[in-house]
């Protein structure tokens, strides 16, 4: 459900595939309004893998529900491949924290991932090989028939990614999908969405309280404020390509990478924000991290 | 907010009650206007009839839940306790469980006639089972660390019970009770519309075999009035008494 | 499974009903007591009363009749039960009527439904429906309600239309709960089939326990009280066995989630 607004196309750089405009959400509640995001605006190139990080209770969640067209926001607009989301957009697909909670406990790993594909109206020899590919991709080509609530918590969370991926989203939604697997699982999980990152070609929001993990994956990350929520900064993650978990963690530059946003992380939380004076980040454009915390 | 929804709910219901049959969409021989409900139920809150009918469901229902009760946190505990026990009666409790109360009436009207102890007996087999059942759920659901522990410590069995079993078993007794204080009810009204045993269930056969409709309507309107007390203060009992105890539970298919 | 725990299983699920059954048997042998027949008599009362035409004539409309009101109040519970578990306002508005119509002891419909639908099937049809409607009705809202929240939003952002919405996620989700309700309308189904037969009717069940009683018939309608609790057992049965199979993922949950906890 997206109503079309003009594509503001600029020759030169890639369109942006996701735009956040001065969203605003504000929580309509019995005795008080909460203000859980105050004005966030950012741009994301299709292809791009991007990093949301910000203290608990910043709004991740509140500005991905937005973004996936669950909540509606109080003011400014989210504009997916140049239409403005009203309600869950077709081209997009999320994961959610609560991976026990995500899935249909009745009915099995392979029909959890089919019924996506049910609904899109694909013919079923589609549907088989989308599901397959998708459960083999994870790694779960031998637990078609089990139940969801049969398998590990990370096994749970591997279901979750596999029908977000068959439903061949063109934008992933992650909102923190991996705090609640253990350390173990967790490098693995994250290879796995690099890895399918890459070959699918996918535009990837993800959200996480993790800033280890955040440098890890991303291709740039978001820093937000403490709520009622702004961006404070933009973080270019230039590390290779090529990452793995051993080597790219040792990387001198992902030790200053994560320090950066650390510091960041912690100014947030006492509670910096961008001043009056500083300008908003260019859509689209990541500002170097050193000219962004050097002003703070 | 929800109170005021609630409040205009039921002033929406009583007033179709009202319109319904003024303006001829039922018979008001069948159903008469709500307003005339009202009149006949002043009517007999004037009469002792009605306090005496009154004092008898109340009564008879209390009597019999008390004894339900007592009988089933017995029962429950002590079968639930013994393994042995345990094993050997669930199938014996699985057949008579389901046996429905109402087949025992014409016993119970060949035993003791139209008397309360007919009513009583209905009454004391039908909620004795809910809350058998939900004892001995609770029994099994003791946890077997404490147990161990209360055992390693040589805890006498008297101790056991006091300060292992029955803290967790306290509120499923507490649902036990709420089930079969509902069940109660039903089955006493029905003792007393079937059997004419002394109540309001006889006040509403009677009453409907004199064509006193309104009356009949007025009479119904107090039992349910009273169902939804005996509703809510069984459910207040009953949160109270999950109040302290962690475990998410409730009547759900185990 | 060795031998020895199949007998000894077998031997504590049948040995104390073999036990009853038998002190029955004994303890009533040479009974003259005229309440209290011998359980030989009964017996051969119960072949000689049901396995006759009585079958057709009186159990099977009693059946029949508790199968329609029961299916009719399923649907219908469920039906209301999903428009008013969905909608909050709607839910705050009719809930306290609803409440109201739980607690009134279903029996006493029977009366007032005689007026309406006098003393035919219809009657004690629309008793059943309406004292098993409310049970239905009340757990399916709270099934609904109880619907969790990331499931809601997982099949939103998925594009489920309304109509998969319904039958994969609001009445999958809310069948646990749809069941307890379904239980105990059986339950209440079983009685108003009874009472609303001892009320007033020509043939059933209880009409016919109800006149034997009156003609004093004492083993036939021991006889009848045995059927009116193989009946019971019966479709407590047939209920358990629908039910563990629509409801096995839910009980394989729950035990994964008490293991863990
Ligand atoms: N439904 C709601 N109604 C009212 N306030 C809400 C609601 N959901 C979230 N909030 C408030 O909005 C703020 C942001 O919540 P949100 O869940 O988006 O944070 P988060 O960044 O995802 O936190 P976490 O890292 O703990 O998941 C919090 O102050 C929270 O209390
Ligand atoms: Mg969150």
């Amino acid at each position: 459900m997206t109503t079309p607004t003009t594509p503001p196309e600029t020759p030169g750089t890639p369109a942006p595939i996701l735009e956040v405009r001065g969203v605003q959400k504000i929580y309509q509640g019995k005795q008080r309004n909460v203000e859980a995001v105050r004005d966030l605006t950012f741009s994301i190139a299709a292809g791009e893998m991007t990093c949301i990080v910000g203290p608990s209770g910043a709004g991740k969640t509140t500005l991905l529900k937005c973004v996936a067209g669950l909540l509606d926001t109080t003011a400014g607009e989210i504009v997916l491949e140049g239409e403005r989301v009203t309600g869950p957009p077709r081209g997009m697909a999320v994961v959610f924290q609560e991976y026990g909670r995500s899935l249909f406990p009745w009915l099995t790993v392979r029909q959890n991932v089919e019924l996506p594909l049910k609904e899109k109206n694909l013919p079923k020899a589609d549907r088989e090989s989308l599901v397959d590919e998708a459960l083999a991709a994870v790694g779960l080509a031998d637990v078609h028939g089990a139940h969801p609530w049969q398998l590990s918590g990370g096994m749970q969370q591997r279901v979750a990614i596999a029908r977000a991926v068959a439903y061949e989203p063109h934008v992933l939604l992650m909102d923190e999908p991996f705090a609640a697997v253990d350390a173990q699982t967790r490098g693995e999980l994250e290879d796995l969405v690099r890895a399918l990152w890459k070959r699918l070609g996918v535009t990837v929001l993800f959200v996480t309280h993790d800033i280890d993990e955040a440098v890890y994956l991303g291709q740039r990350v978001i820093v937000l404020s403490m709520s009622p929520t702004v961006v404070l900064a933009d973080v270019a993650v230039d590390l290779p390509e090529q990452r793995d978990q051993l080597h790219t963690r040792s990387l001198p530059r992902f030790a200053e990478l994560r320090a950066k946003v650390y510091e960041l992380i912690q100014q947030s939380k006492r509670g910096v924000r961008p001043g009056s004076g500083d300008e908003h980040e260019q859509p689209g454009t990541a500002v170097a991290a050193d000219t962004q915390s050097g002003s703070m | 907010m929800t109170a005021a929804l609630g409040l205009l709910g039921l002033l929406g219901f009583v007033g179709i009650l009202e319109l319904v049959p003024r303006i001829g969409l039922v018979d008001p021989r069948f159903l008469p206007p709500f307003s005339e409900m009202v009149a006949a139920l002043g009517g007999e809150v004037g009469t002792p009839e009605f306090w005496a009918a009154l004092g008898s469901t109340v009564r008879g229902w209390a009597i019999g839940l008390a004894i339900a009760v007592a009988a089933g946190v017995v029962l429950g505990m002590v079968i639930g306790s013994i393994p042995l026990l345990r094993a050997a009666t669930t199938s014996t409790i699985e057949f008579l469980r389901p046996i429905p109360s109402v087949a025992l009436i014409p016993l119970a009207v060949l035993l003791y006639g139209p008397s309360p102890q007919s009513t009583l007996l209905l009454v004391v087999y039908a909620s004795f089972w809910q809350v058998l059942v939900q004892v001995l759920y609770g029994v099994q659901d003791v946890d077997p660390v404490a147990r161990e522990t209360a055992r390693s410590y040589r805890f006498s069995a008297w101790t056991q019970v006091r300060r292992v079993t029955w803290p967790t078993t306290l509120p499923y007794v507490m649902t036990g009770f709420r089930l079969a204080a509902a069940v109660a009810l039903i089955l006493e009204i029905t003792g007393e519309l079937v059997i004419g045993s002394p109540g309001l269930g006889k006040q509403i056969a009677v009453a409907q075999s004199s064509g006193a409709v309104d009356t009949m309507y007025a009479l119904v309107i107090v039992t349910g009035v009273f169902g939804v007390l005996v509703n809510l203060v069984a459910r207040m009992l009953e949160r109270r008494s999950l109040h302290w105890h962690p475990s998410v539970r409730g009547e759900v298919p185990r | 499974m060795s031998v020895g725990s199949v007998a000894r299983r077998t031997m504590l699920t049948v040995g104390l009903p073999v036990v009853l059954v038998t002190a029955w048997w004994f303890a009533t042998a040479n009974s003259t007591n005229f309440f209290w027949p011998p359980l030989r008599e009964i017996l051969e009362a119960f072949a000689d009363t049901w396995f006759s035409n009585r079958i057709m004539a009186d159990v099977v409309p009693s059946l029949v009749r508790l199968l329609v009101g029961y299916v009719l109040a399923l649907v219908l519970g469920i039906g209301l039960g999903v428009a008013i578990g969905s909608s909050r306002t709607l839910r705050g508005v009719v809930e306290p009527v609803l409440e109201f119509f739980r607690a009134i002891p279903p029996p006493v419909l029977v009366p007032i439904l005689i007026l309406f639908a006098g003393i035919g099937n219809e009657m004690k049809v629309l008793v059943i429906v309406s004292g098993c409607l409310w049970p239905v009705l009340l757990n399916t809202v709270e099934g609904v309600r109880g619907l969790d929240e990331v499931l809601r939003d997982t099949a939103r952002c998925y594009g489920l239309g309304r109509r998969s919405q319904l039958t994969h996620l609001v009445l999958r989700g809310a069948s646990p709960q749809i069941a307890v309700g379904a239980r105990q309308a059986l339950s209440i189904g079983i009685i108003l089939m009874v009472i609303s037969e001892m009320f007033a009717a020509s043939n059933g069940v209880g009409f016919t326990i109800i006149q034997f009683q009156r003609t004093f018939a004492i083993p036939e309608m021991w006889s009848g009280i045995i059927l009116l609790g193989l009946i019971g057992i019966t479709l407590a049965f047939l209920f358990r066995l629908v039910e563990s199979r629509a409801l096995a993922w839910y009980r394989g949950l729950r035990m994964t989630q008490r293991g863990e906890g």
